[in-house]
Order: structure tokens, then sequence, then C-alpha cells
């Protein structure tokens, strides 16, 4: 039988339709918790979605959320989701994690249930609230306080009082903990650092590249290109329309002036050529073509291939070569075959060691096998309304906006193919080929 | 026989008693249900179990009171006495049984319920939300009769179970338990588990400590009664509202002996009931079952509503449907108007829902959709944007292409005549008005505005809707103002012109407030806002042959809103009138009462000759419910057939001689007492 395995691109014969999306603004992420948690985030995105749908949220088959980090009140935050959606009892759903390509992997998983028949209609996304990421107590606090609740008189209470340090007061912060490799121990920022040193980028090509990704995004706001973004409200009565992250007057001036952040004194990552910290949330509708005839959906485009990649976690920035490469070998394409782009901008450092990797010949024959290397991504069809360092990057959501907005891309455009891919923290790649439909 | 109560008997010899009230959804106790209680507790007492338990066979709770629908028919004092002393008898017979008896409560326990529930010898409550207990009988003008002034304080103590009597409060299962009103509070599946044990254990009931029975001492009892005395008094008056004073005389006389505290009670409640004031109360109470009776005639039901306008109205119709239950998508301009509509939303929720998941629910069920696109899914569409006919207009054509066929579409107005606004409609008989008042969580009435050409149907459904989300709906016709802003508005004219005579405003309010007007009309005219009152007068002054009072004007012009801008007729601080106190004599006073009731009264009489509502009855429901009308009096019209042809004509005949022709008696009077 000559059927493709599920690596190998959706069939054919039962293709995955993404019918609309709609995502929340994101919002910087400093100091206090924001107004919304993860799950407060994602069902504000969903129920406008859903609103649209001529549907009852109940027809879903699933609902599938990825998410880094959700609060103590979120366990299997797609679940929550779910029900405050109004879903019903009966929709199941399920939470999936692959760090920052955790809406993608919702996405994934979606679409490959709907190839397999399993299901017909499916609401994926991701959400993350980083700046409802905890502060933890350290491991020698929980030890006492566990001797605490066992002291039960007073001579062995001022005993266990009497081991109290200042050192126990040391907090964790779990932000931090969870942007630092868990296994070689650098943080996500160093990653970028040798990426730099190893493609030869320069501090200026990095500041170059996040000015104009904030120029890009403010003018992709006042074009109002951005419909994809439903406002949110908190219980307080404002109301946050755009992504605020967006810096329309940035400059290399201004980004000259920032220090370097990891690799003190001399590195050349930065705040300013960065992702933002923001929290935010992305959501999708996926179809078979039973539900789409079922339900007469309008169509967005449908996803043609995916792909998941691992590579050393030291320069874990690359994962978007290794993922992309498969796909385009596997369905016989190349660079100009691809219109549009969206490579998630976790580090400017990073997209630009990916665009020099990509058209590398040894590094493409060496470290992905191939017979030689790609012909250039034009930066022209690359990330064109701005991305993480512009409107910033909440971990588990990007996956998803990600795909979501080049499919706006194409249809704006009137274009045909689009590639959406990120790095992953932990050394990984993803990368999903999606293409859109005439209607 | 067997009509109401079933019986059974389990294997562990316990008898387990429901009540399952014939032909109703709610179990009350009427004379029917009490006495055919007596026979079963005849028969449980031959059959000699180790325990009874009393439940409920219905959904909506336990026991919602005794019958007062037949209370309206009682008209003499000797009926009451011998309806409540058969009803003490038979709840002695109860308290007497020679084995434990447990009342299972869950849901409402009111009243008459609750004085069953006190006559056993334990109590178990369900912590479900859905469950109250409580004495509401002050509200109907008397006070527990059935044994629970005497039983209740038996059980708590002196003053837990006067605050309880006095206030009309009802409890949660919780604070039940608190003040030891029933001895557990447990989630519904364990109600049946704790009786078994109760009986099992016979534990002994509950006695108040010696703090709650000191204030009962005969040496105390004046003092202490004083002081309750002066509690109430803050709150009503003597002269309107009898029975909380005459409970609290009914204590101090007899709290220390039980056989006279049954006694006074039967008497004391059976005059009341009697009484006028109760009789009104009752008569008030039963036209607010009459507004809900008229939803009888549809099946409709909304799951979606969509409000159109973020502001005060829109926001908190909005907001007033999501905590009935449904879903609510609310439009405006873009999404900045709805930020203040949300944030009220989430603090009314906060306030009535308490509970974090109930008011995240909540949240998650009101859709701010500055993009209209709820509008395809709603089963109602509510406009209450601001009075502009072309925006109305524009707005209707624009919404109603992209409405479901079977969907309602109404509108707010409150001063727009409904055939102007549906001239552009496709299909105009389909617009109808649901009028509600501000503040849309206070006040329980809402107008069903009707053309002359809507269908019935769609009336009803509109009446069903209103009733679903727990107001009371009045049918009235499309005509200026309405039903209740036409009445109201020469009320509050003739306190503008009263001030512009040169009459404070602290004794023209304290003349409206004696006759038992909830709140002054100076008071009334600043909070709802000067602005707004002067734009319903200029619309509504060719209907009413009223000019618009100079200094009304004058006020608006200056900026001088009312409570809003800080300044109106008052001068407002945190949000109260800084008001002196009232200084005119008592015929003074009466005087400016009667120029502003009798103008209220003679305006609801043209109303009723115009058929603006179908009946006296319903007019009187209207104006009690939307304005706050001293409902001890029954309604104006009531109070109209209560003073007379002759005084009202020549009171009437009197004002128009001083005053001029604002005060002509209606040409309906004559038709009217001819009746």
């Amino acid at each position: 039988m000559n059927s493709k395995t599920s690596i190998s691109g959706i069939p054919q014969d039962s293709p995955v339709f993404i019918i609309d999306g709609a995502r929340t603004p994101q919002l910087k992420a400093g100091g206090p918790p924001g107004p919304f948690r993860a799950s407060d985030l994602a069902v504000s995105a969903a129920r406008s979605l859903l609103l649209r749908m001529p549907f009852d949220a109940s027809a879903l088959d699933e609902v599938i959320f990825g998410c880094v980090s959700s609060g103590p009140d979120e366990a299997n935050i797609a679940r929550v989701i779910s029900l405050r959606l109004g879903c019903g009892d009966k929709v199941p759903a399920f939470s999936v994690q692959r760090n920052c390509a955790s809406g993608m992997q919702a996405l994934d998983s979606a679409a490959k249930d709907i190839a397999s028949g399993r299901a017909d209609l499916i609401l994926a996304g991701g959400t993350e609230a980083m700046s409802h990421h905890p502060v933890i107590l350290n491991n020698a606090m929980v030890a006492w306080l566990a001797a605490w609740n066992q002291a039960r008189n007073l001579p062995t209470r001022i005993r266990t009082l009497g081991k109290l340090k200042a050192s126990h007061f040391k907090p964790v912060i779990a932000i931090l903990r969870g942007l630092t490799d868990p296994v070689v121990g650098l943080s996500m920022g160093q990653t970028a650092e040798q990426l730099a040193e190893d493609f030869n980028i320069s501090r200026e090509n990095m500041d170059q590249y996040a000015v104009r990704s904030h120029q890009r995004l403010a003018e992709a706001m006042e074009n109002g290109y951005l419909d994809e973004v439903t406002p949110l409200y908190d219980k307080d009565g404002n109301v946050y329309t755009t992504d605020n992250g967006v810096r329309p007057d940035s400059s290399m001036e201004k980004l000259a002036r920032l220090k370097p952040v990891f690799d003190r004194p001399v590195g050349k990552v930065t705040a300013g050529n960065s992702a933002q910290i923001t929290d935010g949330a992305a959501c999708l509708l996926l179809a078979s073509a039973s539900a789409v005839e079922k339900h007469q959906l309008p169509v967005l485009g449908r996803i043609a291939d995916s792909q998941w990649a691992g590579l050393e976690p030291a320069r874990m920035g690359l994962g978007p070569v290794y993922a992309m490469a498969p796909v385009l070998m596997r369905q016989q394409l190349d660079s100009s075959d691809i219109d549009y782009w969206e490579i998630n901008e976790a580090f400017a450092a990073q997209v630009l060691a990916c665009m020099h990797a990509w058209q590398d010949q040894d590094f493409c024959m060496q470290s992905l096998g191939l017979p030689q290397a790609f012909s250039s991504i034009p930066e022209d069809n690359l990330n064109i309304d701005g991305g993480g360092i512009s409107l910033g990057h909440p971990v588990g959501a990007s996956g998803a906006r990600i795909v979501l907005h080049l499919l706006k891309v194409l249809e704006r455009k009137q274009a045909k193919r689009g590639m959406a891919s990120l790095c992953i923290g932990g050394g990984q790649g993803g990368a999903m080929l999606v293409e859109r439909i005439e209607s | 026989m067997n009509k109401h109560f079933h019986v059974r008997y389990d294997e562990q010899q316990l008898a387990w008693l429901y009540f399952d009230a014939a032909d109703t959804t709610t179990n009350v106790l009427t004379e029917e249900a009490l006495e055919e209680f007596d026979q079963q507790l005849l028969g449980i007492a031959q059959a000699r179990p180790k325990g009874l338990v009393i439940l409920s066979a219905k959904k909506s709770g336990f026991i919602a009171g005794a019958d007062v629908k037949a209370f309206a028919t009682i008209h003499s004092p000797e009926a009451a006495k011998k309806l409540i002393l058969r009803a003490h008898d038979i709840f002695h017979r109860l308290e007497a049984l020679p084995f434990p008896s447990v009342a299972l409560i869950h849901g409402f326990c009111l009243g008459g319920g609750l004085e069953l529930a006190l006559a056993c010898r334990y109590r178990v409550a369900s912590t479900d939300p859905a469950t109250r207990l409580g004495f509401p009988e002050v509200r109907l003008g008397i006070f527990p009769g059935f044994g629970g002034s005497v039983r209740s304080i038996q059980l708590l103590g002196h003053l837990p179970a006067m605050q309880m009597m006095l206030s009309a409060h009802s409890l949660s299962a919780k604070a039940a338990k608190r003040i030891h009103l029933v001895d557990y509070a447990v989630p519904q599946r364990q109600l049946k588990n704790t009786a078994r044990k109760l009986i099992e254990e016979q534990p002994p009931r509950h006695r108040p400590g010696l703090l709650q029975r000191i204030p009962g001492n005969f040496v105390l009892r004046p003092a202490v009664a004083r002081i309750l005395a002066k509690q109430v008094a803050k709150r009503v008056r003597q002269s309107h509202y009898p029975a909380p004073y005459a409970l609290i005389t009914h204590w101090r006389q007899n709290a220390g002996n039980t056989a006279q505290m049954y006694a006074s009670e039967a008497q004391q409640v059976s005059s009341l009931l009697t009484g006028e004031t109760a009789q009104n109360l009752i008569r008030v109470f039963l036209l607010q079952d009459r507004l809900k009776g008229l939803a009888e005639k549809s099946s409709f039901q909304a799951k979606q509503v969509h409000v159109i306008g973020g502001g005060i109205m829109g926001g908190d119709i909005a907001a007033w449907c999501i905590l009935r239950g449904l879903k609510v998508t609310l439009q405006d301009r873009a999404p900045e108007y709805l930020g203040h509509a949300i944030a009220r939303a989430h603090s009314l929720f906060r306030k009535k829902l308490r509970d974090h998941y109930l008011v995240q629910d909540a949240m998650d069920r009101l859709l701010p959709d500055h993009l209209g696109e709820g509008v395809g899914k709603a089963d109602l569409v509510i406009e209450a944007i601001f009075e502009d006919i072309d925006a109305k207009q524009t707005l209707y054509e624009k919404v109603e292409p992209q409405m479901k066929e079977t969907a309602l579409l109404a509108t707010n107005t409150s001063s727009i005549p409904l055939e102007k606004l549906a001239e552009k409609l496709q299909h105009p008989p389909r617009l109808i008005g649901l009028h509600f008042f501000n503040p849309v969580a206070k006040m329980p009435l809402v107008e069903i505005v009707t053309q002359e050409d809507n269908p019935p149907q769609l009336i009803a459904d509109a009446t069903r809707f209103t009733k679903a989300i727990g107001k009371l709906p009045l049918p009235v016709k499309s005509r200026p103002g309405f039903l209740v802003n036409r009445v109201l508005m020469p009320y509050l004219l003739e306190a503008v012109t009263l001030l512009q005579e040169g009459i404070s405003a602290a004794d023209i309010d304290e003349a409206a407030i004696r006759f038992g007007m909830p709140m002054g009309p100076v008071e009334l005219a600043d909070t709802v806002g000067l602005d707004i009152c002067l734009s319903v007068a200029e619309k509504l002054s060719e209907t009413l042959h009223n000019e618009v009072p100079e200094n009304l004007r004058n006020k608006v012009e200056a900026g001088h809103l009312g409570k809003k801008s800080g300044q109106g007729f008052f001068t407002w601080s945190k949000g109260k009138a800084q008001k002196e106190a009232a200084s005119a004599l008592e015929d003074k006073l009466n005087h400016y009462a009667d120029r502003m009731i009798l103008r209220l009264i003679n305006e609801s009489m043209a109303c009723l000759r115009e058929a603006i509502v179908e009946d006296a009855d319903l007019l009187d429901a209207g104006i009690i419910f939307g304005t706050g009308f001293a409902p001890f009096r029954g309604g104006p019209m009531h109070y109209a057939d209560k003073i007379g042809k002759t005084e009202i004509l020549s009171k009437l005949g009197k004002l128009e001689y001083t005053y001029g022709s604002r005060f002509t008696p209606d040409p309906g009077w004559e038709d009217h007492f001819a009746k």
C-alpha cells in the first residue's frame, strides 16, 4: 500500500480545513499579574469565534489547548475553557504542552484527529498568561513548613522555628526557570547569543530586524490588517483592543542604548531585540470535509503538512530550519513555492540565524543531510506584519497565533501557500504548511 | 383523601410524610391541606413508627407558606381566629408526638411552612442556594400566626426570633444553623441520612442560652420593646404598617407565659389580618400573581438575548438577563462604549451571586459584541440606545434582516410611540416595547408596550419573557408616557411647582412620605436626573395639558442635573441628598400631599378612560410596582374608590378653582363611580 504515515502530511482524501480563528490582543506582562488568567484569555477569544459560527458550541467534538503553565485553578485548562464556553458536559477536552510550540501542537493534535476520522469539528489553540506564572516557595522552605506542621508541642515548635533561615525566603520565579533550559542550564537568550556567534550576526543586524518588526506591526495595525483580534474587557471596565507592546517610534538609536541582558558585558542580545513577554490567546476552528458540508462553513484554508524536529538544546533557535526542511522535501517544494512565512520571533538573532542556515550549503548538507541548500527566504515575505519582538510571545499561544495570522495574510494577498514555524525551548522545532482554499 | 400528602414506611420503621399539594407546583398550606395533614398525623401516630420525617415532593421547595389567596376572602376577625386556632391545634398535635419528628428542608420554607417545621422536634436544611427560611408575614401586614411567634422564641431566644419576624428577611441554611433555627445544614444528598441519624440518636432539643433568655425577663422587656420599636421606626411608620408594632406589643405583654402567647397570637393576627393595611397588602400580593399569570398564554423561551446599547439601561438589562441564566450579547458602536457596562455587571454579579464560580459563569455568559455578531443567534433583540427616532429606525433597518425569523424585536424606549419607530421595518407589527425602569435590578415592573397591530402571540411571548426573567409584566398601549411615566409626571411636576411657590423641598418630600410614598418627589426627580425629567415633561406636556415649570428648565440650563451632577434641587454629597428637617405644620403637609397625589390619581383615571391598561386592578399594580406608590393603600384607583366620589371630586374642584385647569376632574370619574 502506498498510504503515507502520520508524519508525511495529511492524506488528500481526508483534508483538515481551518474555518476561522480569533485571538486576543497581546498585553505586556510587567510586574503584577495581569487582569486575565490563561483561561480568561482563551475564553474571550474563543467565545467570539464561536459566536460567528452557525452551530452551537455543543456541536464540537473536542477542545484542545496548548499552555505551558496554567494557573493552580486551571488543571487541564482545555477542559476549563470548554466548560466556560458553554460547550456542555459532553464535549471532551485535553491540554498539550510542547513549550513554545504548545499552540501549534494543539492544532497538530486536532489535525491528526480529523485526518484519522476520529473527529469532525475541533476548537484548538493556545493561551498563556505569562504575568501569572507563579512565584514558588523554594524546596528548603517547603521542607521546613512540613516540619512545622509536624511539630505538635511547644519545645519542638521552638526548635523548628530556630531552624528557619533567611535563605528559606528566597522565592523561585517560575518564569525565569521556565526560560532556562532544564538540561544544559542555558537561558534562552544565551542560546540566541550562541547562534549570533555561529552565524556572525551583528548587534546592528539584530536591532535593524527589531525596528522593522515594530514598524511592520504598527503599519498592520494602522491598515486594519489584524481583524482576527477580538477585544478584551476586564472587570474594572478597561478595554484592550490592540497589542500594547508595539513601539512605532522604535529606532536604531534607541535600541543601541540597551545593554545586553544574557551575556554581560559583551553579548548582543538585548531586551529590545528579543521577544517581549506578553499575555495572550489564539484559537482556530478545524473541520473535516463532512463538517464543512453539514454546517455550510466558509473555509479559510487547510493544513497541508506538519513536522516536529529535535536538535541540540544549546542551539534551539535553529529549530525552524530542522522542522521546515523535511516538509519542503516531502512536498517537493522549494522556498519560492512558499508565498509567505511566519517564523516566530523569539530573538532577532535566532530568526536571522535560521535565514542564514537555510541557504547555507555546508549547514544544509552536514546538519540536515540534504544534497544542497534551499534558496533564500525573502525578507519581504517573512513576518510581514511583525512578530514576537513587537507583539510579544505568550509561549503557549504563539504557535496558534502565527498559523492564524499566516492564513489571514494569504487571504489578504490572495496567495496560496504559507509556512509557519517556531523554535522550541529544550531543542526542538515545529513547522506547519498551510494552503488557502479559494472559495 | 391523600390528595396532598403521601406517607411511606421504610424497613427501619420510619414514616416519611411527603407534602405534594395537588394541581400545583408549589406546596401551600391551604385549609384543605392542613386538614389532610391532621388526618395523616393521626394515622401515623397510631402506626407508632420510630420517627417521622416531613419532606416535600416538589422540586420548588419545602412549603411556601399559608394560603394568601384565602386570606383575601376572610373578612371577619372571628373567621380568621377560627382558622388560626385550628392550625394551633394541629401543630400542637405534631409537637406532642411521642416519637421524634424531623422537617427536611430544601428550597423555600417560609411563613406557615417554617411554623410547621418549628413544631417538629428537629429541622435539617440543605445548603443549596435555593434554600431560604424566613417569616415574610410583616410584609403582608400580619405576623406569624400558626404558633410561629411562640415557637421561634422558644427555640432561638427572644432577640434572634424577634429580629427574624420583624425584618422579614429570609436566611440561608448556614445562617439558619448559626442561630440554631435548624439542627443541621448539610448538602442535599445528605438530608435523609441526617434525618435518620437524628431519629437514631435523639439529641436533646436546642435551648437558647442565658444571654438569649435575659431580654425576655419581665423587668427588662419594656425597655427592650422600646429599642425594637425604635429600630422598626427607622424603616416604617406605625400609621402605615401596624403589624411589626403589634408584634412588639404582643411580645412585651405576653412573653413570660406560653399559653398567653398562643392566645394573644391568635387574637392579634386575626385582627391584623382583617384590617385595612393587611387586606391592601394581600391585594398587592395577589396583583403580583395576576401580572405573573398574564404570561401563561405563551411557551416562548429565550436562551440568548442580544441587547443593543451599552449605556446604563442597556447594560443593566443585559446584566439582569444574565443573572436569570440567559446568555447575552451586548452591542454598542465600539468596544470603548462597552467597558463600563461590563464593570457594572461585574459588581452586580459580585453583590448578587457572591460565589466566585457563579460570578465567573455569569461573566462568561455576557459577551461584549461591538460587531453585532450575536443578532442572528438571539431569540430576542432589545434595543436600548439613546432616544432618537432616526437612529433607532436606521438601526432596526440594519438589524431586522439579520434576525432569526422567530426572534422578537423589542425597544426600551420610554417616550417614542412604537408606530413611529416601526415605520421602516419590513414587518412593522413585529416591534414591541419592553420598558424597563431604572435601576433595573431593583424595579420589579416592565411595561409591555403594544402597538395596535401587534399580533396577540407576540404580546404573549414578550409577557412570558418578562416573567421568565423575574420581572412583572404589564401590557400597556403605546401612548405618550405609556402608563407609569404618564401618571408619575404630573405628581413630580406638581412637586416642582410647589418648589417654585417657595415651599421647601424637605417639606414637599415629607408630605409625600407621610402619605406613604417610598421616596419624596424632589429627591426622586434629582435621582432620576432633572434633564431626563425635563425631556419627559416636554414630551408629555401636550398630553398632560401642563406647561413645564420654569425652575426645572432653569436648573437644567445651569447644569444642575441632580444626584449625578452633585447639585439639583438638593445638594448631593456622597450619594445622599442634604436635607434639612421638615418644618411645615400637618395641615400644610396634607395640602401639599393632596396636590401631588390627586394629580397622580386624576391622571390614573385618564389612563383608565383611555384604556392604556385593561382595568383598574392592572393600573394599580403598574403604579405600585412601577413607582412604589404606597402599597398599603392598595393602589391609586383602589385608594380613590376608598375615599369615594364625593371627596375626590370636591377636592379636585377646589384645587381647580385655586390652581387652574391642571386639576380639572377627568371626565372618566363619573362613569367610573357609576359602575
